[in-house]
């Protein structure tokens, strides 16, 4: 029973020092989005608080902490209270697989890509249930939305997905990662990594496919009840999320912790700076993305997901596992 | 082992819990969010007993897309309605068909695990063979040569009765105004203006 103990104890252990980086990461990125939406348009952005304004988003979370939560009488009590919680545990859950290195890597499961799948798409429920136990009009639609959006976008990744993995021949993502020690994803299938980038944009419900949260129809959609920490549970978790999205496009397209070619100055900087790096790259393009376009129009979300990205990703996937086929460059498996 | 124990019966109490709420709770959303907590146990039983392709499916499909139709639909039900006394102190005249059907779910049940005895010949395969290999690629040896047509069927089965269903909901309406991205963007400013002169008591006729 003891040595149960002293495993679990590890498990911990390991599980704090993989959880507190993620926390103080997604706050930086906070910081560095409103960065670089404000240098987009010509504004300083958040520049007072620490250094570059760094401290920022430490005394937004301490400004939450202080403020009263308040429950609608008319909510649903537990599930009202149950989805900020939901949709941070979830965001958070998902990292236990992202591998920063070939060893660091908390657990490796066969079916890593899976999971984060999975995962990606339990994320519905915390949008779900935060709309419907506020009991209000416009957090429900915002929900509704929310639901549908990221339910039809989940289709199109759910192939790309297969598009890799018909490549690599595993489910595992340390495998996905080392399949690309040649050529990484990205050149042989660049389409698939736009739609990727675009359905992940959609996923994690961030601009131009804000319409869940859109101020101008739905005040603040299903966070509208929201206030003190319980809002600010649903925002790191939406960032968290968004980070996820982008770890998941650097393994899939980008190969991970690998660097850019194998020789001698470039290899000698640590994988999980490489791994960093590439998430930061993505993420910059997500920041990039929020400043210069404008929001979509529900209809249009929608004909864009199922009418264009489903049947393109689709074809993609004949087209990929043809040449395969064809050039005889299936993967063998490894059993 | 103790540890797995104690994980089989943490998951397994749940599912169980989970399950008898979802037929006895009052509130409709709350039976979709308890059915959604037994897929999830189930899923976990299913990673525990080494089938971590079918847990994670499991969670993808049913907890992922499945479930979250169910509670749009349910959402969508009047809950102040439900409150009303009719509904409660209502009895129920579905009493007869249901234990016709619960009879027949609980004899399927016991032929199937008393057929668990002749596992060995009813789940024969001559293409899988046990060894260290990953239950995904075992799963996928045996679906796509064993049984690759009961699995084409099932996808066609699945096919049909999207198709079935989109037959059934759609209706062409009249009347609707409907943007036509080629026509917009085809558009150009010497196309669509026009000027015209506009006689006294006479007006122009426009026609979009």
């Amino acid at each position: 029973m003891l040595e149960y103990l002293q495993i679990l104890g590890q498990e911990v252990y390991k599980i704090f020092f993989l959880l507190v980086p993620i926390l103080v990461s997604v706050a930086m990125i906070v910081w560095l989005d409103r960065r670089i939406w404000g240098l987009v348009q010509k504004r300083r952005g958040p520049n007072v608080v620490g250094p570059f304004g760094l401290l920022q988003t430490l005394a937004d979370a301490l400004k939450y902490i202080f403020k009263e939560i308040i429950i609608p009488a008319s909510a649903n009590k537990v599930v009202f209270i149950l989805a900020p919680i939901v949709t941070m545990t979830l965001a958070l859950v998902a990292w236990a697989v992202i591998p920063m290195s070939e060893n660091f890597i908390l657990s490796d499961i066969n079916v890593g890509i899976l999971y984060l799948f999975a995962v990606s798409s339990l994320g519905v429920y915390g949008i779900i249930m935060g709309g419907w136990a506020s009991n209000s009009k416009y957090p429900f639609l915002g929900a509704i939305r929310s639901a549908a959006q990221m339910v039809s976008y989940e289709v199109s990744i759910g192939i790309i997905i297969i598009n890799v993995l018909l490549c690599v021949g595993s489910l595992n993502l340390k495998e996905i990662v080392l399949a690309q020690k040649d050529l990484w994803y990205v050149i042989p299938l660049f389409p698939m990594f736009v739609v990727f980038f675009i359905s992940a944009l959609a996923e994690t419900n961030r601009p131009p496919f804000d319409l869940p949260e859109a101020e101008a129809e739905l005040v603040a959609g299903y966070q509208t009840e929201y206030s003190g920490m319980m809002y600010a549970m649903f925002w790191l978790g939406e960032y968290a999320n968004i980070l996820l999205m982008c770890a998941m496009g650097s393994i899939l397209f980008l190969g991970g912790w690998l660097p850019i070619i194998d020789i001698y100055p470039l290899n000698l900087i640590p994988a999980p700076i490489w791994m960093i790096l590439k998430i930061l790259f993505l993420f910059f393009l997500f920041a990039l993305i929020k400043a210069i376009v404008p929001r979509y129009r529900y209809d249009q979300l929608m004909r864009l997901g199922w009418k264009i990205f489903l049947p393109f990703s689709l074809i993609y996937l004949v087209l990929t596992a043809s040449f395969l086929f064809y050039f005889d460059k299936l993967p063998k498996g490894n059993f | 082992m103790i540890a797995h124990s104690i994980f089989f019966y943490f998951f397994s109490i749940i599912a169980i819990f989970s399950s008898l709420m979802v037929i006895t709770s009052r509130s409709t959303v709350n039976s979709v969010f308890f059915l959604i907590l037994d897929f999830i146990s189930v899923g976990c039983l299913f990673i525990m007993v080494g089938a971590e392709f079918l847990g994670m499916i499991l969670l993808i499909v049913y907890v992922g897309a499945v479930a979250v139709l169910f509670l749009f639909v349910v959402m969508m039900l009047n809950v102040a309605e439900q409150k009303q006394s009719w509904f409660i102190g209502k009895k129920s005249n579905h009493l007869p068909s249901g234990l016709i059907i619960s009879v027949l779910i609980l004899l399927e049940l016991l032929v199937v695990v008393g057929g668990w005895k002749y596992k060995e010949d009813l789940m024969s395969s001559s293409t899988l063979i046990l060894s260290d290999v990953s239950n995904t690629h075992q799963l996928g040896l045996v679906m796509y040569t064993d049984y690759i047509l009961y699995f084409q069927l099932a996808g066609i089965i699945l096919l049909l009765s999207m198709i079935g269903a989109i037959l059934l909901t759609f209706r062409k309406r009249t009347g609707v105004k409907r943007q036509s991205y080629f026509k917009q963007i085809s558009r150009n400013p010497s196309s669509a203006i026009e000027l015209k002169d506009v006689e006294s008591n006479k007006g122009v006729k426009i026609n979009d």
